[in-house]
């Protein structure tokens, strides 16, 4: 590899160009770099699905800020993944409503149907499987979503058609 | 019947209102008024004079909340207005309905507000997992930007406004609303010190204003109507109408636009069909996750944010979420307590340590290790977390209050957890 290459920051060799003009499009419209931090590793994320340490340090080069300060932020935020996910982030609501219509039934539902404990992704790469708080349908409860889909009123009987083929899903 | 304003474009499909539908129906009226001869004083004495109380929990005063921004002598610099459309409190889904269902309906409440306040910049702050809502807002704010309601020299008023939508990353104290300023500026959610208020000092140090979508969703109504108008859609004491929701064992749980004052027995039995067959009303949180429980004996009291404070409770969001007797009481707190425990941003000990305390001492007792010592234990941690002024926010104060009342209505329960060494609910589940 060339020299010039060499005197490029960091994050012109990680990041891609559709990132990063995602990312200046943030950049546009706030006062200073560092402010876009969020939308930054979002937008990492949906094309990489999580973000990794190199992506970190080549976003904090990006944005003009240290390192650990983005690391501070990234964790921080449950919904940004700082380990590789699968291709579909399953989120059971685990919160008050969901629980008194049987959440826990649910979620080991889910488990025993993908054979993955909470936290853990299939080996296959398809799903990951998180807790997630009250997602704010719990006049649906118990409620869940897998990738982008919401899945309301689910039974423990629905889980093999709602994870094999997506059966039944309201938008949003 | 009453007029319900707030979803005269809800349908009962769920199906999102689009620009031509919002305007045939009205929309965007209160704006062509105010851009053809109101003054931002004008819109500011309309909105005050409505009563107007927040929607987002606290029930602050709208029209008293926007007059503490500075409108003269302000240094150069923009100045904000940002709508928190987090909504994460554990049983709240009124916002959710709004956001999906009618966008027009909050960016011109927000254009309105934002010309009321000064603001030259607005931002919608929305909980990552609304991924519908988001992207409706985003195509509602280019069509908005299309017939000029948005963007520069709107309607030939002079005023400009640019307006951004800002998905989250998740955390609950996102929705407290100097910690969602913090986000919006790219960094942790920690909640700051007030003074200075966000009004004068909020995101990146310019003057701002946070309110709830259902806030600003009135604000078109109520400039187009007048503050007579909006008073008499409430039953009593309070302005307006309100999103009132049940979740829980009953029979149609949902959310309904229904006039302030409404009782709770209405809510619950007329709206939401009383308890499914075989299921007992033991309680019930009236406004969210982080509000007292009511008991029976409250069901004729009406939704009226005086009357549920003296009966020892909030009105919070409005949003009910039910306790049935064949659910476990120190099981539904627990759950409740492990949420905040787990949403705390660390910032201040009794919340980051304290929390955490409660929710092991109520797993024990839920597991059947309770003594009776857990009981002081947990009346210890009421009296110093739940006191306003010990901790940093009210995120956790919030999350002592239904740990409190259940402590109050529901002792035996704990008791015979502690006597028994079991959960007597476990067999009935
Ligand atoms: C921990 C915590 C979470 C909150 N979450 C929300 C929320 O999701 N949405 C909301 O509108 N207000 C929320 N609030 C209240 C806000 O701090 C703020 O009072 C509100 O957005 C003001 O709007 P309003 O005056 O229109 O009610 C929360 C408060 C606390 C302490
Ligand atoms: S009360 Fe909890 S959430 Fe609020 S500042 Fe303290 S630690 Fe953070
Ligand atoms: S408690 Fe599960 S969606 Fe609200």
């Amino acid at each position: 590899m060339s020299e010039q290459i060499h005197s490029l920051p960091a994050d012109a060799m990680v990041l891609s160009d559709a990132e990063i003009a995602e990312i200046d499009a943030e950049i546009a419209h706030a006062p200073y770099r560092a402010a876009v931090a969020i939308d930054a590793l979002k937008i990492i994320q949906a094309h990489r699905r999580w973000v990794s340490d190199e992506c970190l340090e080549a976003l904090a080069a990006y944005l003009e800020m240290p390192p650990a300060e983005l690391e501070g932020i990234a964790t921080f935020y449950n919904l940004i993944f700082r380990r590789p996910v699968g291709e579909n982030v399953i989120l059971v609501c685990n919160s008050v409503t969901c629980w008194i219509k049987g959440c826990e039934g649910i979620g080991a539902a889910v488990s025993q149907h993908l054979g993955i404990e909470p936290g853990e992704t299939t080996a296959d790469g398809r799903f990951t499987l998180l807790p997630i708080t009250c997602l704010g349908a719990c006049d649906r409860a118990p409620v869940m979503m897998v990738g982008e889909q919401k899945f309301e009123d689910v039974t423990v009987e629905r889980i093999p058609a709602i994870l094999d083929h997506g059966e039944g899903a309201t938008p949003g | 019947m009453s007029e319900l304003p707030l979803t005269r474009n809800v349908r009962p499909d769920r199906s999102p209102t689009d620009l031509a539908a919002y305007e045939a129906n009205g929309g965007y009226q209160g704006l062509r008024r105010a851009m053809a001869g109101m003054s931002p004083a004008d819109c500011l004495e309309v909105v005050k004079d409505s009563n107007l109380r927040g929607r987002g929990g606290a029930g602050f005063p709208t029209g008293m909340k926007w007059s503490f921004v500075p409108m003269e002598n302000v240094s150069p610099g923009h100045k904000y207005l940002i709508c928190n459309a987090d909504e994460m409190e554990p049983g709240t889904f009124k916002d959710r309905m709004l956001l999906e269902c009618d966008p027009h309906q909050l960016i011109e409440g927000m254009i309105l507000a934002a010309y009321t306040i000064g603001a030259d910049v607005a931002y919608i702050f929305i909980r990552a997992e609304y991924l519908k809502a988001a992207r409706l807002l985003r195509e509602a704010i280019a069509e908005a930007k299309i017939r000029n309601y948005l963007g520069h020299d709107i309607l030939g008023s002079g005023y400009s406004l640019a307006m951004h939508v800002h998905a989250s990353a998740g955390r609950y104290i996102c929705g407290e609303e100097t910690a969602l300023i913090s986000s919006l500026e790219g960094k942790r959610a920690n909640p700051r010190a007030k003074p200075p208020f966000p009004q004068v000092s909020g995101l990146w140090g310019r003057p701002t204003i946070v309110n709830n979508v259902e806030t600003l969703c009135n604000i078109p109504h109520i400039i187009e109507r007048g503050p007579e108008w909006f008073a008499s859609l409430g039953r009593g004491d309070d302005a307006g109408t309100k999103l009132f929701g049940v979740s829980g064992r009953v029979n149609n749980p949902g959310c309904w636009e229904m006039p302030m004052g409404t009782t709770i027995r209405e809510i619950l039995e007329d709206k939401a069909g009383g308890m499914v067959a075989g299921y007992g009303l033991k309680g019930f949180l009236p406004g969210g996750g982080s509000t007292d429980f009511l008991v029976e004996e409250h069901l004729d009291l009406p939704m009226e944010y005086e009357t549920i404070g003296k009966a020892g409770s909030r009105m919070g969001t409005g949003t009910m979420i039910v306790l049935d007797d064949k659910t476990c009481p120190v099981g539904f707190v627990k759950n409740l307590i492990e949420f905040f425990a787990q949403e705390s941003c660390g910032f201040c000990t009794p919340c980051r340590d304290g929390l955490p305390w409660n929710a092991q001492v109520l797993d024990d007792i839920e597991e059947g290790r309770g003594t009776p010592e857990d009981l002081d234990t947990l009346e210890q941690h009421i009296s110093y977390i739940g006191a306003i002024g010990n901790t940093h926010c009210a995120l956790a104060p919030g999350a002592m209050e239904p740990l409190q009342s259940a402590l109050k209505y529901f002792r035996e329960d704990f008791q015979r957890h502690i006597d028994g060494g079991a959960c007597p609910y476990r067999e009935a589940h």
